[in-house]
């Protein structure tokens, strides 16, 4: 039997299939006698056994987003309940460590920074990455695309937190300088650091839509007399127009979702979102501040989380809904 | 109609503009990316190999003897890497398995891929959580790698599932029709032909996971720890095993986000980023070269 | 064939890399009329129809020597914009190519591209190539449906109004019936013969019936080279050349 797996892929394995098949069907001749047989029965049990084994392994991913969902839930709804829903996602004052006694779970700034983050970075990435996409794909030379596509992937490996590191280094200072801010710490260099880590997926996923694309259409459309860049734009990205949402939707869940390097360049103050303020987003609030929070700060913490979960279940279904429609579409 | 018209004329100037203009954006947006791609790189490279040493890579920080060292965040990242591979592999596997070979009911399915697509897109900082909330409080192991690894196994495990499930699905039908018609089992059949012909499938999704694990900071930093001395070792078997199992302590991103925000000691930090930038490099290639072979075959 | 001479063909040698696809093929295709190329497959008769609308150009490889002369401009001379020259010289491929886009939107296309704006004009433009490809009728109250819904004959009789919507002045057709069924087929043949009063035609056919019931002339090519050319009545009657004989009594091809 093993010679399936070692002669794979060979003309060999069609030959030695044909012959043993023909061994096997005398054999299932015979099949009555051997069912007799008891070490059948224990391979009865064996089959049985990785059966369920292999259900359970298709159903632990399963498994998994019910824990998520019902320990977000869980700890997500204490503090929504202690502050009350309106005052937590309208209040615009975040200030859980108030010593006082005053301390206040607003977190409309960070929804309104994590929206505005996520848009500006959509705003700046996906242009400049659909048309590097529209350039590998159809315009390059195709050496050099490869290689531009190798090192956009390296892109795609670096940590997150690398980016940060850049960002804290090179752009917090130019964001300081140059618009003579006291620190650089702002949306604007988050959006930015945002847009370049959001840059690789776009690149690939715009690039594999554009490559679908049939070759007949654009060949109608140059017979038209249109030239080739008429007919990159006006007719091969709106055919691959589903593929590039669904790359823009990805874009977004990335974007919304990504913590560690916006927690390096945001500033982190809960402050109503302008381009050049510090500001804080959904996540780094939960990533700047679950180290020392504690009590009711700390299950607002969770509540937020569940928030972003909420954010990212509904981007899921976006995204879903745009493969769907890819599918049938082709 | 039918006016000949000469074909030697130039285009009219708006297309010429529009042309002109769109050739610009076009090269204009691949030499900004290709540009930013060089200083990235090039800026890493630049503020971290002078900081690189072998010392730094081979020792423990020490402040007595003014050290600098990531030998343990070398080591608790390969700690995190094998520990999830560990319980990924079977889990994955199998379930790929479940999904191409086994399973009939197509509701089960649709509801398995939903639940492995919602994993894959859900961001890091979600895993962190619940990760911590589950791992770390509810089953009580507490602040440690073993923590860290099995919440990245939450977040790795669609990975593992979607490539090995891909290389499934090349194996031909008439493979597997060959071994059942010679009257072996299911489970026979599925080790000794599905399997072996989807090993590429699995290599490629544990080094796409392995990037992962290896990128990864806010699920560890929540759920393993910050620690960037060394945890593993012990005078006796019990206090070695005790440390083997409960260390805690940082990987190499978690260990640069404190060198760059908590010690603002940016030298070390970009120190760290180049070996980071390496391994990515090296699990780039890698993952390259097993998806060829898993494209040839 | 003393009319007028749209295209004229000299010496045309055309190499892919190694491969040398057309040998020294000279040949005048006269004005409003349809010219149909014959020969066996892979016989250059394609290749032959791409080089007159310069979509050859985008295969990587290609090399050509000789002259063709469009209305005695050469089309591969320096000064020669291809855009000009493919709206000028339409063509309607082998299987019907509609965009992925409302039927009206493909009719549009190529007025738009060419720089026509306003509602109007475009409305005119895209009935008047519609009623020319003889679809009008069947397609005026879903103009903004999805050309892709159309059945295959209608695609095609979609692309020949596409085709139509720029105002060429020869129309070239590669196998344009091929993929089709008979009905669809003949209604392009019928629509084929009608636009020879004011279009060229060249038509690439492997269907020797339908080069002798819809072309003025026939060309036939083998092995890259042009045997004959002439009258169809002539071709089909009494072809001069013994390949030419052999191959429309069916003897090879």
């Amino acid at each position: 039997m093993n010679e399936y797996a070692t002669v794979k892929g060979e003309i060999g394995a069609v030959k030695a299939r044909s012959e043993k098949q023909g061994s096997a069907g005398r054999a299932a001749e015979r099949a009555p006698a051997e069912r007799i047989d008891s070490r059948r029965g224990v391979k009865d049990v064996m089959e049985t056994v990785m059966k369920a084994v292999f259900v359970v392994c298709g159903l632990v991913a399963v498994g998994f987003v019910l824990i998520i969902s019902i320990y977000l839930i869980i700890s997500g709804l204490p503090a929504i309940r202690e502050v009350g829903l309106w005052n937590f996602l309208a209040g615009t004052n975040w200030d859980p460590a108030n010593k006082s006694g005053n301390a206040e779970f607003g977190i409309l700034p960070m929804i309104f920074t994590s929206i505005y983050g996520t848009c500006g970075a959509i705003l700046i990435g996906v242009p400049i990455g659909f048309l590097m996409a529209v350039f590998l794909s159809k315009v390059a030379d195709r050496r050099a695309a490869a290689v531009i596509r190798e090192v956009v992937d390296l892109l795609a490996g670096i940590p997150s937190v690398v980016y940060g590191l850049v960002g804290m280094m090179v752009l917090l200072p130019l964001i300081r300088e140059g618009f003579d801010l006291p620190a650089g710490d702002t949306l604007f260099a988050a959006i930015i650091v945002l847009a370049i880590m959001i840059l690789p997926s776009i690149i690939s996923v715009s690039e594999t839509a554009l490559n679908a694309v049939p070759r007949e259409y654009e060949e109608a459309s140059l017979a038209l007399g249109a030239t080739e860049l008429e007919t990159y734009f006006r007719v091969s990205a709106p055919a691959a127009k589903s593929g590039i949402a669904a790359a823009v939707v990805l874009g977004v869940g990335r974007a919304i979702g990504e913590a560690m390097a916006i927690l390096m360049v945001a500033g982190n103050v809960a402050n109503m979102p302008s381009l050049l303020s510090s500001v804080k987003f959904l996540t780094t609030a939960i990533a700047g501040e679950m180290g020392y929070a504690g009590d009711l700060h700390r299950q607002a913490l969770f509540s937020i989380g569940l928030v972003l979960f909420l954010f990212i279940m509904l981007i899921n279904a976006a995204l879903n809904l745009f493969l769907k429609h890819n599918k049938e579409g082709s | 109609m039918n006016s000949h018209e000469s074909i030697t004329a130039p285009l009219s100037a708006r297309r010429r503009t529009w042309n002109g203009a769109v050739r610009a954006l076009l090269y204009a947006a691949a030499a900004l990316i290709c540009a930013l791609l060089v200083f990235l790189i090039g800026y890493i490279l630049y503020r971290g190999v002078p900081n690189l040493s072998w010392q730094f890579l081979s020792s423990e920080e020490s402040v007595i003897n003014d050290i600098e060292g990531i030998l343990p965040s070398i080591l608790n990242t390969l700690y995190v890497i094998v520990a999830t591979l560990i319980f990924i592999l079977p889990l994955g596997v199998g379930s790929a398995i479940y999904l191409t070979e086994y399973a009939t009911n197509k509701k089960l399915v649709s509801v398995i891929e939903f639940a492995t697509e919602t994993l894959s897109g859900m961001p890091s900082i979600i895993f962190a959580l619940v990760g911590m909330m589950v791992f770390c409080q509810a089953v009580g192991l507490g602040t440690s790698l073993l923590a860290g690894a099995f919440s990245l196994v939450m977040m790795t495990l669609p990975t593992i599932i979607r490539t090995t499930q891909e290389s499934l699905k090349t194996v031909p039908q008439s493979y597997r029709e060959g071994s059942l018609a010679l009257g072996s089992g299911k489970w026979h059949m599925i080790r000794t032909v599905v399997l072996p012909s989807s090993i590429d499938g699995i290599v490629t999704g544990c080094i796409l996971s392995i990037g992962r694990i290896v990128g990864e900071s806010a699920v560890l930093m929540f759920t393993a720890g910050m620690g960037m001395r060394m945890a593993f070792g012990g005078d006796t078997v019990a206090k070695f095993l005790d440390n083997f199992f409960g260390a805690a302590g940082s990987t190499l991103t978690v260990s640069l986000y404190v060198y760059a925000k908590e010690r603002a000691d940016f030298d070390h930090a970009f120190a760290v980023a180049v070996v980071l930038l390496a391994i990515a490099l090296v699990i780039n290639l890698a993952a390259k070269l097993a998806g060829k072979k898993l494209k040839k075959n | 064939m003393t009319d007028k001479t749209i295209i004229e063909a000299r010496d045309l040698d055309l190499y892919y890399s190694d491969n040398h696809a057309l040998k020294g093929v000279s040949i005048a295709i006269p004005q409003h009329q349809i010219t149909a190329l014959i020969g066996p497959s892979g016989c250059g008769k394609s290749t032959f129809l791409k080089t007159l609308n310069r979509m050859n150009d985008l295969v990587p490889g290609v090399r050509i020597t000789g002259t063709i002369e469009y209305n005695g401009e050469d089309i591969y001379g320096r000064d020669v914009d291809v855009t000009r020259l493919r709206k000028q010289i339409g063509m309607v491929f082998q299987k019907a190519n509609p965009f992925p886009m409302s039927i009206y939107d493909n009719v549009a296309y190529g007025p738009r591209t060419h720089g026509i704006r306003g509602k109007a004009k475009l409305d005119a433009i895209v009935e008047r190539s519609l009623r020319d490809a003889a679809i009008w009728d069947e397609v005026k109250d879903r103009l903004n449906k999805s050309a892709l819904g159309l059945s295959g004959g209608q695609q095609q009789r979609l692309c020949i109004a596409r085709a139509l919507a720029v105002e060429p002045d020869v129309i070239l057709m590669d196998e344009s019936t091929s993929a089709l069924d008979p009905i669809s087929t003949s209604k392009i043949e019928d629509l084929a013969m009608e636009l020879k009063s004011r279009y060229t035609v060249i038509m690439v056919t492997h269907n020797m019936q339908q080069a002798v019931r819809v072309s003025d002339n026939t060309a036939f090519f083998l092995l890259g080279e042009l045997v004959e050319y002439g009258e169809t009545e002539r071709i089909f009657s009494h072809p001069q050349d013994k390949r030419t004989e052999d191959y429309i009594t069916g003897r090879f091809g």
